[in-house]
């Protein structure tokens, strides 16, 4: 029953990132609401490292979402809201940054990786099934 | 000899990644206003309620804009400095964020005034406009309103030496900045 308990309080300490934030007043509307919690976990805390501003406590953050909730309700996109941080704070603050030469490298990075492990396995798969059998040598 | 030459090649790109990150500064974050002109604004002096101070104020010799807070240590830190600064004779405008007016007054009280004036931003609105993730910073604006550079963190001697002096030579016309005798030569 301890080990359960202690168990339990184990969980609650790992959930207090979740509990966070959002103390602040939301909409009535809870098709904004969704998209207000959905953009504020794409926007980067400026002050933090790597923490969305979902998630942090700096002044900075709690600043950002109340202009987030306030461009949502004077009825922004999802465009307009990013484009309003990133003249300000720069694409440093969008966690999904736009393809431009700038960050090529960081999007097409993951899939030159992939093309490189993919070659490196199939050269290993080569040279493997050109291996003669020894057939005194039993696995 | 390729089984060698490929680890080893892999090993030193990685290597040459880390060794670069070693001296990146991470909370370094370059702002996308500088080379821009100053976000119009319009504030309420932080001492005296009837005035305001506002871009245009910015306007027409070399200035420098800090964000400060008294709830801000590095400030106080950083705050000798302005004073000295000022004193030399640049003109130095504050943005007081997210402060409580009584306690800003003590402050300029106690510690001196390094400021031609003070806009008084308790939200932090204005503060979101120049891109601002704290206190302090310092703006460096030309005398067409154009920002030069940013500096995130306490202004110290050296870091004015380093990055604000050579700008200055670079922007100010022959009869302005007549201070940087008294703090450019070093």
């Amino acid at each position: 029953m301890t080990r359960l308990a202690s168990l339990l309080a184990l969980c609650l300490l790992f959930a207090s990132p979740v509990l966070a934030f959002d103390t602040e007043a939301e909409f009535d509307d809870p098709v904004l609401n969704e998209r207000y919690r959905s953009l504020i976990r794409e926007i980067r805390c400026p002050k933090c490292l790597n923490e969305s501003i979902a998630e942090s406590h700096a002044p900075v953050a709690a600043d950002l979402r109340r202009e987030v909730r306030r461009l949502i309700g004077e009825g922004a996109s999802d465009d307009e809201v990013k484009t309003f941080l990133s003249s300000r704070y720069g694409e440093f603050v969008l966690y999904r940054p736009p393809v431009s030469p700038a960050t090529w490298a960081l999007w097409g990075g993951p899939f030159v990786f992939l093309g490189v492990g993919g070659f490196v396995f199939w050269r290993i798969l080569k040279t493997r099934r050109d291996q003669p059998i020894d057939e005194d040598f039993p696995a | 000899m390729l089984r060698y030459v490929v680890p080893l090649a892999i090993f030193a790109v990685i290597g040459l990644f880390f060794l670069r990150g070693l001296w990146l500064n991470p909370s370094y974050v370059p702002s996308p206003l500088v080379g821009k002109p100053v976000p119009t604004f319009s504030l309420p002096d932080v001492e005296d309620t009837s005035a305001t101070v506002s871009s245009a104020d910015l306007l027409g010799r070399v200035a420098l804009v800090n964000v400060w807070g008294t709830w801000c240590v590095e400030c106080r830190h950083e705050h000798g400095f302005l004073v000295e600064l000022a004193r030399a004779g640049v003109p130095i405008f504050g943005l007081n964020v997210r402060d409580d007016r009584v306690a800003a007054g003590k402050w300029l009280a106690r510690l001196g005034d390094p400021y031609v004036s003070s806009g008084f931003d308790p939200e932090g609105k204005v503060a979101i406009d120049w891109g601002v993730t704290g206190a302090p910073e310092t703006f460096l604006i030309g005398s067409d309103g154009t920002i030069l550079h940013k500096h995130i963190s306490p202004l110290t001697p050296f870091v004015w030496q380093r990055d604000f002096v050579p700008l200055l030579r670079e922007h100010c016309g022959p009869s302005d900045c007549a201070f940087l005798a008294a703090v450019g030569a070093r």
